[in-house]
C-alpha cells in the first residue's frame, strides 16, 4: 500500500507525500479542534474555535455597528490616537524592526539555515513562480501602488519643518534648487522609500511565516499564532495566554487589511474619477464604499474557488499585470536614467540605513513618527496574516531558501518598483517642476490618490496605463482580502484549515464591512489608527516569538 | 457488474460512516469486487494526525480493522490536498480514478436548505463523477 502511494507522488500527483524525514515533533496531548465547538446557525454548520471564534466574531460586529452609529464622534477619537501612539511608541516599533532584522539575517547566516520546513526530506508543494507570486501580492501589493509615487516625491519636494535626515529639499516655493541639492534630496528620498519597503517589513513577515511554518509542520502543532509560543508557555498556550495570542493576531489581521483595503478602494475610485473624467468620483466616500462591496464580492468568489483555483490564480494574474505596468514605465519613462539610478539607490539605501533605522536622539519627528513608526506598526499589523500565509505556501522549502526569497528577494523587488515609478515620477518633477501633474498633486496640494495617475498621465498611451493600474489596484486589493480571509478563518477555526465554507464567507464580508465602516466613520484616519493599535500589542508578541523560533530551530536535526 | 468499489473516509468523524462502510463491504461482497478506502487530509497537523505521513497510516490501520471484522481485504489511498475545504471534491474525484473504480460509495447527510447554495460532497461528486455514485443517507 505505502508503494503505490509513492508511486502516485512520483507520477506528479498530490497524492501523499514521501516520508517526511528527521522532525522534532512536540509532544503534547493537545488535540486539534479539542475547544471547537459545533453550532447550527440556520442550516449552516459550523465548526469553530471557543472562545477565539466568538469573542473576536462579537468584537467585529460590535466594531462595525458602533463605527455606523457614532461616525461623526469616532473621528477624532481614531485621529488622537493615531497621533498618541505614533508619537510615544516610534522607539519601541523601530527598535523592533531593527531586531526582526538582525534575527533573520543571523539565522540566514547560521547553520540553523538548513533545516527544511516540513521534515528533512518534504519536497515544495509550489513552483517558485507561484510562491513568490502569492507571498509578494499578499504582502505588499496594494501599498506598492499607493506609495510607488507619493512617497519618494514627497520626500523629494516637501518641505518640513523638521527633518535633519533630508534637509535636502529638491524644490522650494515651486523652484529647482541648485544641482547638487537636487541630487541629494533624489538619493535621500529614494533610501527612505526603500527603507520603509526593504528589508525591515520584510523581516517581519518573514519571522511570523517562518515560526508558524516551523511549529505546524515541522512540530505537529496546530497552524495558528499561539502554537509558537509553545517554547515558552508549554501547555499553558492551549489556555488563555493563547487565547489573548490568536484574538490580537485576528484583530491585527482585520485592521492592518482594512487599512489596505480603504487606501486601495480610495486609489481606485480617484482613479477612475481621473481617467473617465468624471467629477467628483475620487472624493466620494460612497464610491469607494461601492467599490469595497463589489471588490469584496470578488474575494468571496476567490476563496470560494479556494488557494489553487481562486488565490494563486489571481496572485498570478497580479504579478503579470505588475509586470507589464512596471517593464511599461521603464521603457517609455526615462529608461537609461531609472538603470543607472537603480544600483546608486540600493548604494544609498545601504549607506543611510544606520541613520535611519536609529530609534534614539533624533528630531526628525514628522518623518520618524509620520512616517516610519507608522509603517512598521501597520506592516506588523499585516504579519500575521501574510506570516500564516506564506507559512501555508512555503512547506519543503530550507529556511535558508525561505529567508532568501522572503527577506532579500522581495527587497530588491521593492527596490525596483520604487526606483521605477518614484524614479520617473522625481524625473517629471525635476524637468518641469511646478508644471508637473505629479508636483501638483504631492507637493501643492496633497491628493495622495492621484499621484501614480498624475505620474502616468505624462506619458505616453495613459489612458491604457492608468486602466492597467486601476485594474491592479483592484486586483491587489483582491488578493489581499480572500488571502487574509483564509488566514482568519483559519486561526478562529482552532489551526484547521478544512472548516466549513460559511465560515470563510463570514470573514469575507466582515473583512469588507470593517473597511467600509471605518472610512465612512472616520475615514483613512480611523484604518491607519486602528492598524497602529493593533500592531502595538503585536509588536510585543512578535519579540517573543523571535525568542521561541530560535528555540524551535535549534531543536531541529540539521 | 463492479470490480472496485471506493469508499472516501472521513477519519475525524469514523461514527458517521457505519452505513456506508457496511453497505460497501456487502456489495464488494455481492459482486466480488475489490475495496479502497480513500481520505483526503491537509498538509497542516490536523485532530487525526500530525502530518500526512501518520494520517496515511491512520488511514491504513482504519482499513486493516475494518478487513478483520467482515473477512475482506481493503486497500486504502491517502491524499493531500492544500485547501482541502474546497480542493475536496476535485481529489475524491481523481483518488476513484486512480484507484481504478467502477462505483463510489460515499456516505453523506440529509439534503437541508443550506445544500441550495454549496451542496454536500456526496451530492457534488454524484453530479460529477462518470462511474455510479451511490450517496448512503
Amino acid at each position: 500500500m505505502a508503494d503505490e502511494k509513492d508511486e502516485a507522488d512520483a507520477s506528479g500527483g498530490e497524492a501523499l507525500p514521501a516520508p517526511e524525514g528527521a522532525s522534532e515533533v512536540i509532544d503534547t496531548d493537545y488535540e486539534i479542534g479539542e475547544q471547537n465547538i459545533t453550532p447550527k446557525i440556520g442550516p449552516f454548520g459550523l465548526d469553530i474555535h471557543n472562545p477565539v471564534f466568538v469573542i473576536s466574531g462579537l468584537v467585529v460586529v460590535a466594531f462595525v455597528i458602533i463605527t455606523l452609529a457614532f461616525q461623526t464622534q469616532v473621528e477624532p477619537l481614531f485621529t488622537a490616537l493615531r497621533g498618541f501612539l505614533t508619537s510615544n511608541f516610534d522607539w519601541f516599533f523601530m527598535i523592533a524592526g531593527n531586531i526582526f532584522v538582525l534575527v533573520c539575517l543571523g539565522i540566514l547566516v547560521s547553520p540553523l539555515g538548513k533545516v527544511r520546513i516540513g521534515g528533512a526530506d518534504a519536497t515544495p508543494d509550489y513552483s517558485y513562480a507561484g510562491w513568490f507570486a502569492m507571498l509578494f501580492a499578499a504582502g505588499m501589493g496594494i501599498g506598492l501602488m499607493f506609495f510607488g509615487v507619493l512617497e519618494p516625491v514627497y520626500y523629494f519636494g516637501t518641505p518640513w519643518g523638521d527633518q535633519p535626515l533630508m534637509r535636502d529639499i529638491g524644490v522650494l516655493d515651486g523652484e529647482l534648487a541648485d544641482p547638487a541639492t537636487v541630487e541629494a534630496a533624489r538619493r535621500t528620498a529614494m533610501a527612505a522609500t526603500i527603507y520603509h519597503w526593504g528589508l525591515h517589513p520584510w523581516a517581519m513577515y518573514a519571522v511570523v511565516a517562518l515560526s508558524l511554518a516551523l511549529f505546524a509542520y515541522n512540530k505537529g502543532l496546530p497552524l495558528t499564532v499561539r502554537s509558537i509560543f509553545y517554547p515558552i508557555f508549554g501547555e499553558r498556550v492551549w489556555g488563555w495566554p493563547g487565547h489573548v495570542i490568536d484574538i490580537l493576531a485576528v484583530f491585527a489581521t482585520l485592521f492592518g487589511l482594512a487599512t489596505s483595503l480603504g487606501l486601495g478602494a480610495s486609489q481606485a475610485a480617484a482613479g477612475i474619477g481621473f481617467v473617465f473624467g468624471i467629477e467628483g468620483f475620487g472624493e466620494s466616500v460612497t464610491a469607494a464604499v461601492v467599490l469595497i462591496m463589489g471588490i469584496t464580492v470578488l474575494a468571496l468568489i476567490s476563496v470560494l474557488r479556494g488557494l489553487d483555483g481562486g488565490v494563486k490564480r489571481l496572485s498570478e494574474l497580479n504579478m503579470i499585470l505588475a509586470g507589464v505596468l512596471l517593464l511599461f514605465v521603464i521603457l517609455v519613462g526615462p529608461t537609461l536614467t531609472l538603470i543607472s539610478q537603480f544600483f546608486g539607490n540600493l548604494g544609498a539605501y545601504a549607506t543611510e540605513m544606520l541613520a535611519l533605522s536609529n530609534p534614539i536622539g533624533r528630531d526628525d519627528d514628522g518623518f520618524r513618527q509620520g512616517w516610519t513608526a507608522f509603517y512598521w506598526a501597520w506592516w506588523i499589523s499585516w504579519s500575521p496574516f501574510v506570516g500564516m500565509f506564506i507559512a501555508r505556501v512555503s512547506r519543503g522549502r530550507t529556511v535558508r531558501e525561505f529567508i532568501t526569497c522572503v527577506l532579500l528577494i522581495p527587497t530588491i523587488v521593492s527596490a525596483i518598483w520604487m526606483t521605477t515609478f518614484g524614479g520617473t515620477a522625481i524625473d517629471q518633477v525635476i524637468n518641469r517642476v511646478a508644471d508637473s501633474a505629479v508636483y501638483g498633486y504631492v507637493v501643492e496640494a496633497y491628493v495622495p490618490e492621484l499621484s501614480l495617475f498624475g505620474m502616468l498621465s505624462e506619458l505616453p498611451l495613459a489612458a491604457i496605463s492608468s486602466t492597467i493600474a486601476i485594474v491592479l489596484v483592484i486586483v491587489f486589493f483582491v488578493t489581499s482580502s480572500d488571502s487574509g480571509s483564509l488566514v482568519i478563518d483559519t486561526i478562529t477555526a482552532g489551526g484547521k484549515i478544512d472548516a466549513p465554507v460559511v465560515q470563510r464567507i463570514f470573514w469575507v464580508t466582515f473583512e469588507g464591512l470593517v473597511a467600509a465602516a471605518l472610512l465612512i466613520g472616520g475615514g483613512l484616519v480611523a484604518l491607519q489608527a486602528m492598524a497602529v493599535s493593533t500592531g502595538l500589542p503585536f509588536a510585543v508578541v512578535l519579540l517573543l516569538g523571535c525568542v521561541a523560533l530560535v528555540k524551535g530551530l535549534m531543536a531541529e536535526p540539521r | 457488474m463492479y470490480s472496485r468499489i471506493v469508499v472516501p473516509v472521513d477519519l475525524a468523524h469514523p461514527e458517521l460512516l457505519t452505513k456506508a462502510l457496511d453497505t460497501a463491504s456487502d456489495l464488494a461482497r455481492h459482486y466480488g469486487a475489490g475495496l479502497t478506502y480513500v481520505s483526503v487530509t491537509a498538509e497542516t497537523p490536523t485532530s487525526v494526525a500530525h502530518n500526512p505521513k501518520e494520517f496515511g497510516e491512520k488511514l491504513a490501520e482504519f482499513a486493516r480493522q475494518r478487513a478483520a471484522a467482515d473477512g475482506l481485504s481493503i486497500e486504502t489511498a491517502a491524499y493531500t490536498a492544500t485547501d482541502p475545504t474546497i480542493d475536496i471534491d476535485a481529489t475524491l474525484l481523481r483518488a476513484a480514478e486512480e484507484a481504478g473504480a467502477d462505483l463510489v460509495v460515499i456516505a453523506s447527510h440529509k439534503p437541508g436548505l443550506a445544500d441550495y447554495f454549496w451542496g454536500s460532497h456526496g451530492g457534488r461528486l454524484a453530479g460529477h463523477a462518470a462511474i455510479s455514485v451511490f450517496v448512503v443517507r
